[in-house]
């Protein structure tokens, strides 16, 4: 029996190991800069690309490779395979990048030229000089379109908008021709022009991108223009050293870990997905915590233990086992439909038809998961107040004291490691559930963040992102499956972390709590 | 204190009947008696922790100072300040040993944190605990020895200066030594406060109480000094018992 034990445990133990040793190694494989090859063929054709793996070939003898080649607008698939019987000579030559774009995604091959507007600025391998302060400078110009983006002409959007609604809303109450109307249009005209200066700059800025130009040639000798400022980095991978390499690998997991996605999702970061689960978890746990715990000690301490006491159990512990999609829909028809409209109907009425809350968010997102999770807490929280021993309220009730101060003071105290461990759980949950999520409020790309600089900062209507979608997104939604698929691990791995972290700063709270009231036995 | 004619019923079951019974004040009286017969139930009548337990009907009642303790006005919270328990397993709450200490006097309304220190070295001094726990007062009262623990639920209920202390068998779960701390303890405190006793162990009734009430049964069979009911009962059963021949 106990070798028995000992094995399933051992299982269980192995199960959990291979999975994230597994996720581990394919997803962090993703940021680092493997040799680029290039391979001459028997038929004269030449292939640059990194080598992805070496496999049997289907239905004959000998090995092929699987070779990532990019170039998707010149070839239109990223991979390759070559019969190991075809290569005639392989190599890595010196000169050989990989060019990561903000379109097309990666190329593979060699600069041919820097153009200065028309004038050649450097050719062949004079190129890679040039070429990092070139990077950094279009980067820093990529950050102040963001920043004029996020920042000035958000501003002035806003503006417009508050005074299109503002005009709506007198001509609504039949005020049109009110004082206030002329005003209104010169404020509109004014912020109008400004939005026009702001795009003047914008569009300056953005013809900066494309004043140089980097002529490219793959291998097999067709060129490619990359405008300077669409290229994100440029590899020279065969000339790296370990340290670059390590660098070259943290700067794309920072990039990953910090930055916005591009491309669909298949390129740059993923932040939005990140801060979007966490938030979401973090509002569930907000929500849950009072319901569910007021909720049992209602059960546990005020309500007579009776039919109606036994069948709330019930229907609390089998809402436990309701598939998660049932509350998605149920979020949708009432917190969504029926609150959320309620909610722009009352206080809303001039945005409408366009919905503020009569549409999915985070809120209702997170409002839906802590109904999805209340069971946890309520059983657990009853069974935390249960262990509190008897004497311990009588001695409470002796001195005086009334039952709501019993449970104020002493008896949700000491049922509060019971009540965290609850919350825990239900935190778990939260973060790996995305069935219900999809039609409550979760986007594949959300174009803000929930909390930003602008009043009330916390956006509770936003729609967010997700780090579970976005896996489901991106390794099943987009265009090239197959590529993307250590982006997939890398993401699962980063969702894995997520909710271990989140666990984990869970778990260490109630520890402390725990030792505050450390129990010795009597 | 004085019970009138006091039953009480668990559900269908009488546990206690018609006992009429006068405890002194400042002194200390024990409620000796065979298990089940009703002492622990007559102790948990004077501060109405009976009304906790589910299908309790009492009838007769118990004259305090001049006021009811059953009467349908009587405010209960008051009426428990007034009245101390210590139980018969320690049990401190699960919090720092200050913070059990003042907490009765916190639920009182006591704010001033000066003041609560004074409660709390008073209370702890009457307690006998003091000098060993003042250097640690911040530490969870669970660390306690279990007779450390009775004497800071002695403190606890001495805290809030009720005039009525209930012992429960404030001793079946102490070793030897700290049983003899908690009779030194009793002694001390008989000087101030009205002492009600139940213990099972006979040497304890006979050295530490003045008084002496024995039940059988539900019945109160016998009442009278400790000294004279030891050497000379007046009842054929109070002396079987106290003699060991039953119970």
């Amino acid at each position: 029996m106990t070798r028995l034990a000992a094995g399933a445990l051992a299982i269980c133990l192995a199960l959990v190991a291979g999975l994230i040793v597994l996720i581990a190694a394919r997803g962090l494989g993703y940021f680092w800069q493997s040799p680029i090859e290039l391979f001459e063929l028997a038929d004269g054709t030449r292939v640059l690309g990194e080598v992805w793996n070496w496999e049997p070939r289907p239905g004959g003898a000998g090995r092929r490779v699987r070779l990532a080649v990019g170039n998707r607008d010149l070839t239109g698939a990223d991979f390759r395979w070559i019969d190991e019987s075809e290569i005639l000579r392989r190599s890595r030559p010196e000169d050989a990048g990989v060019f990561e774009r903000l379109e097309w995604g990666k190329f593979y091959g060699f600069p041919a030229q820097l153009l200065r507007g028309d004038r050649i600025a450097a050719s062949g391998a004079e190129v890679w000089k040039e070429i990092r302060p070139l990077l950094a400078e279009k980067a820093e110009v990529r950050a102040r379109i963001a920043r004029l983006h996020g920042g000035e002409i958000d501003d002035v959007n806003r503006e417009l908008e508050r005074i299109r609604i503002e005009l709506r809303q007198l001509r609504r109450r039949g005020l049109a021709d009110s004082e206030r109307t002329p005003i209104l249009e010169a404020e509109r005209e004014e912020y109008q022009r400004r939005y026009e200066a702001h795009l003047v700059q914008l569009r300056e800025l953005e013809d900066e991108l494309l004043a140089e130009t980097l002529v490219l040639r793959a291998a097999d000798g067709s060129l490619v223009r990359l405008p300077a400022g669409h290229a994100v980095r440029a590899v020279r991978a065969n000339r790296l050293r370990l340290p670059q390499r390590l660098g070259l690998y943290a700067s794309r997991l920072a990039e990953f870990l910090l930055d916005d996605p591009r491309e669909s999702n298949t390129e740059g970061g993923i932040f939005p997905a990140i801060f979007g689960t966490v938030m979401m978890v973090f509002l569930t746990s907000l929500a849950v915590a009072p319901f569910g715990v007021l909720a049992a000690i209602y059960l546990r301490e005020y309500a007579r233990d009776g039919a109606f006491v036994r069948l709330v159990r019930i229907s609390v512990n089998s809402l436990a086992g309701v598939p998660s999609i049932v509350f998605g829909v149920f979020g949708l028809g009432f917190f969504v439909y029926l609150v959320g409209g309620s909610i722009d109907q009352l206080f809303y009425p001039d945005r409408l038809p366009a919905p503020t809350f009569g549409t999915g968010g985070i809120l209702w997102a997170s409002l839906t998961l802590a109904l999805l999770t209340v069971p946890v807490v309520i059983v657990s929280t009853e069974e935390g107040l249960t262990s509190v021993p008897r004497g311990v309220r009588e001695g409470s009730f002796a001195l005086g004291a009334t039952k709501f101060e019993t449970l104020r003071r002493v008896i949700v105290p000491a049922a509060l490691p019971g009540v965290l461990t609850g919350i825990i759980l239900a935190m778990a949950r939260a973060a790996g559930e995305v069935a219900p999520l999809m039609i409550v409020g979760m986007v594949k790309l959300a174009p803000s963040l929930p909390i930003d600089a602008h009043f009330p900062f916390v956006h509770l209507e936003r729609k967010f992102m997700h780090l579970g979608f976005h896996i489901y997104d991106v390794g099943f939604q987009s265009p090239n499956v197959e590529a993307v698929q250590p982006l997939v691990f890398a993401t699962a791995l980063l969702l894995i972390l997520v909710v271990l972290s989140t666990n984990l700063a869970a778990i260490l709270l109630r520890n402390r709590l725990r030792r505050k009231y450390a129990s010795s036995g009597v | 204190m004085r019970f009138d004619a006091l039953s009480l019923w668990y559900g269908a079951s009488q546990a206690l009947d018609r006992i009429s019974l006068s405890i002194p004040e400042r002194g200390i009286t024990a409620l000796i008696g065979p298990s089940g017969c009703g002492k622990s139930t007559l102790l948990r009548c004077v501060n109405r922790m009976n009304d906790l337990v589910e299908g309790v009907r009492t009838e007769g009642d118990i004259r305090f100072r001049g006021g009811s303790i059953y009467a349908p006005e009587t405010d209960i919270h008051a009426l428990r300040r007034r009245i101390g328990m210590v139980f018969q397993k320690p049990n401190p709450f699960p919090k720092s040993i200050y913070e059990n200490v003042a907490y009765g006097s916190r639920i009182h309304g006591m704010r001033s944190r000066a003041r609560l220190d004074e409660v709390v070295e008073r209370s702890l001094g009457a307690a006998g605990l003091w000098d060993e726990v003042k250097d640690r007062l911040t530490e969870s009262a669970l660390s306690l020895s279990g007779g450390q623990q009775q004497r800071l639920c002695i403190a606890r209920a001495i805290a809030v200066e009720p005039e009525v202390l209930l012992l429960d068998e404030p001793c079946s779960a102490l070793d030897p030594i700290a049983t003899q701390r908690i009779e030194e303890l009793m002694q001390q405190l008989k000087q101030r406060y009205t002492i009600a006793l139940v213990t099972h162990n006979m040497q304890q009734a006979a050295r530490s109480s003045d008084y002496t009430a024995f039940l059988y049964l539900g019945e109160l069979i016998e009442f009278g000094e400790t000294e004279r009911m030891f050497v000379n009962p007046s009842e054929k059963r109070t002396e079987d018992y106290i003699s060991g021949r039953f119970g």
